[in-house]
């Protein structure tokens, strides 16, 4: 269990992070989101015991970051932002280094390290400067580094900012396959990936949490959940599908994206299906249609609502 | 112990993984060797010793030191590792003390390549070589109070420069502490008993005793304690910047 009380950081007259309560237990995957500068970076290196707090406090696994430093540290796997690391090493140096900080001996930091490697596909590159490597594996040699130990409690400020889209998947497919019982902390301003790996999502704006809780239910709170989209071939009639759908009972309200050749229609309030509805009136009018689907929501929408500083 | 250790032999190793060791090595070298045969006249005094060898060091180290140091901890808070180091299960202290450890061990590496003067004082005459191991003694002991001073000022900032720049300042002040440029500048606004203070934290005065081979355990102590303390406030100033 981590446990964040009250936490606030403040830097000179700039208040970082404010009143921050949370906490987060085995099994969960917290997404932590938050416009840049929101305080994601610096509530993760206060956790992690890089910073001290202000005020407030954390516990990590029953010990307090404060007086139990190095107990809580060696329980934790951390990537910084930006994935930083000895430059002039080469990845076996630098893998073995952590281990050997970490307190395994010689042979074990040779198993460990073996493992991590493999885990993230370093073999190529074991042995060449780490300045010398893209920015992906640079990245991946990051991420060894932080599971090196096989940590109960994983923080990743940004884990695949930086990667290709294999890679992205590759990092989300590692993060899911962890074991159930650690607890992982990543921050993201990528809204998808929040959906594809986390079990939660907790959204920071100016240092306070404004939202918490699971993927689905952010999307729910959009106002896009439980609409209709109906696609087009083409943008030519689209006006006139558009004041066909405005006619249906139970339509509350329609959208119209040309750019997208799409129709968007919103239910009055207390209106659970209209799907049926919709399908029904374009067999009726003998549409073609490209695509009919139900909206889920639409995290951005919600994302930006929450952040933007407006009211909720 | 191990997590210090492993800080310690990461630094140690970084030294030899750049060109900054061998650069720093040769230069040394290179001027040592120089100060000494042109302007220690060390043939035509005609003593089998190494005094105007050691007679250099304190102004060596005065900018090679600081060259050394610089880097200890402004490249770890440019470069952003210093997050990573201090969320690894190592204290504070622990990292100032290897660091610092891994810094002195380099320059007693440097010192030791000067070898060959030893073996040319040796050939050429019979010296007391106990006179001259305690002169290098002296000399690393001096290195380490100055490279503590750098380890502090290496804390205080990202930039390399700065650390550099403030580092020699420091370290040309306690060089210089016995000599009128420093007291008259304290004497202005202070009283006697603060000016002997001042006057006893010369380096030169603590070093002259060492390689003329009096090995002092006052002399010792003052470089002990001189390192003991610098390490203290480096190891207070890397926390403090923490909590800000």
């Amino acid at each position: 269990m981590i446990e964040i009380a009250h936490l606030c950081k403040r830097f000179g007259s700039l208040t970082a992070v404010d009143e921050l309560s949370l906490s987060v237990g085995p099994g969960e995957v917290l997404g932590f989101l938050g416009p840049n500068g929101a305080g994601k970076s610096t509530t993760m290196k206060v956790v992690t015991g890089y910073l001290r707090p202000t005020s407030g406090s954390v516990t990590v696994l029953g010990h307090d970051i404060e007086t139990e430093t190095l107990q809580a540290q060696s329980l934790i796997g951390y990537l910084p932002e930006g994935a930083p690391s000895y430059d002039e090493m080469t990845p076996r140096g630098f893998l073995e280094f952590v281990a050997r900080v970490r307190g395994y001996d010689a042979r074990t930091s040779q198993d460990r390290m073996a493992r991590v490697v493999g885990l993230m596909s370093l073999e190529a590159v074991l042995d060449q400067r780490i300045e010398t490597l893209s920015k992906g594996f640079k990245r991946r040699v990051g991420l060894a580094q932080a599971l090196i130990h096989d940590p109960r409690v994983l923080i990743l400020d940004e884990p695949t900012d930086g990667l290709d889209p294999n890679q992205k998947h590759q990092v989300r497919e590692l993060i899911r396959g962890l074991s159930r019982d650690k607890i992982v902390i990543i921050s993201t301003h990528i809204l998808e990936e929040v959906a594809a790996v986390c079990t939660r999502a907790a959204i920071i704006a100016e240092g306070r949490l404004v939202s918490d809780c699971t993927p689905s239910e952010l999307e729910r709170q959009s106002r896009y959940h439980g609409a209709v989209t109906l696609r087009l071939s083409s943008t030519e009639i689209i006006d006139r599908v558009g004041d066909g759908l405005r006619t249906l009972t139970d339509v509350a309200e329609i959208e119209i994206s040309s750019d997208l050749m799409a129709v968007t229609v919103f239910p009055s309030a207390g209106v659970d299906d209209l799907l049926h509805a919709v399908t029904d009136h374009a067999r009726e009018s003998n549409l073609t249609v490209a695509g009919i689907y139900r909206e889920k929501g639409r995290m951005d929408e919600v994302f930006r609502r929450l952040t933007a500083g407006g009211a909720p | 112990m191990i997590p210090l250790q492993a800080v310690y032999r990461r630094e140690l190793m970084s030294y030899f993984s750049t060109p900054l060791a061998y650069v720093f090595i040769f230069v040394f070298l290179v001027l040592a060797g120089a100060l000494t045969f042109y302007f220690g006249n060390f043939f035509e005094r005609e003593q089998a010793d190494m005094a105007p060898f050691f007679s250099f060091h304190p102004w060596l180290y005065l900018f090679l030191v600081p060259a050394v140091s610089m880097r200890i901890w402004a490249e770890e808070r440019k470069s952003g590792t210093i997050e990573l180091l201090l969320t690894l299960p190592v204290s504070r202290p622990a990292a100032v003390v290897a660091k610092f450890l891994a810094a002195w061990t380099f320059t007693g590496i440097a010192l030791a390549a000067t070898f060959p003067l030893w073996v040319t004082v040796n050939y050429l005459g019979e010296p007391d070589n106990g006179v001259i191991l305690a002169g290098y003694l002296g000399s690393w002991l001096m290195a380490g109070a100055f490279l503590a001073i750098g380890v502090c000022m290496s804390a205080l900032t990202s930039s390399q420069v700065v650390a550099f720049v403030l580092s020699a300042a420091a370290c040309l002040v306690f060089v210089l502490a016995g000599y009128s440029l420093v007291l008259d500048a304290f004497k202005a606004w202070t009283g006697q008993t603060f000016i002997d203070v001042i006057a006893s934290l010369s380096f030169l005065t603590h070093f002259n005793g060492i390689s003329r081979g009096v090995l002092d355990l006052g002399d010792l102590l003052f470089f002990v304690s001189t390192i003991v303390a610098w390490l203290s406030i480096a190891i207070f100033i890397v926390e403090i910047k923490q909590s800000r």
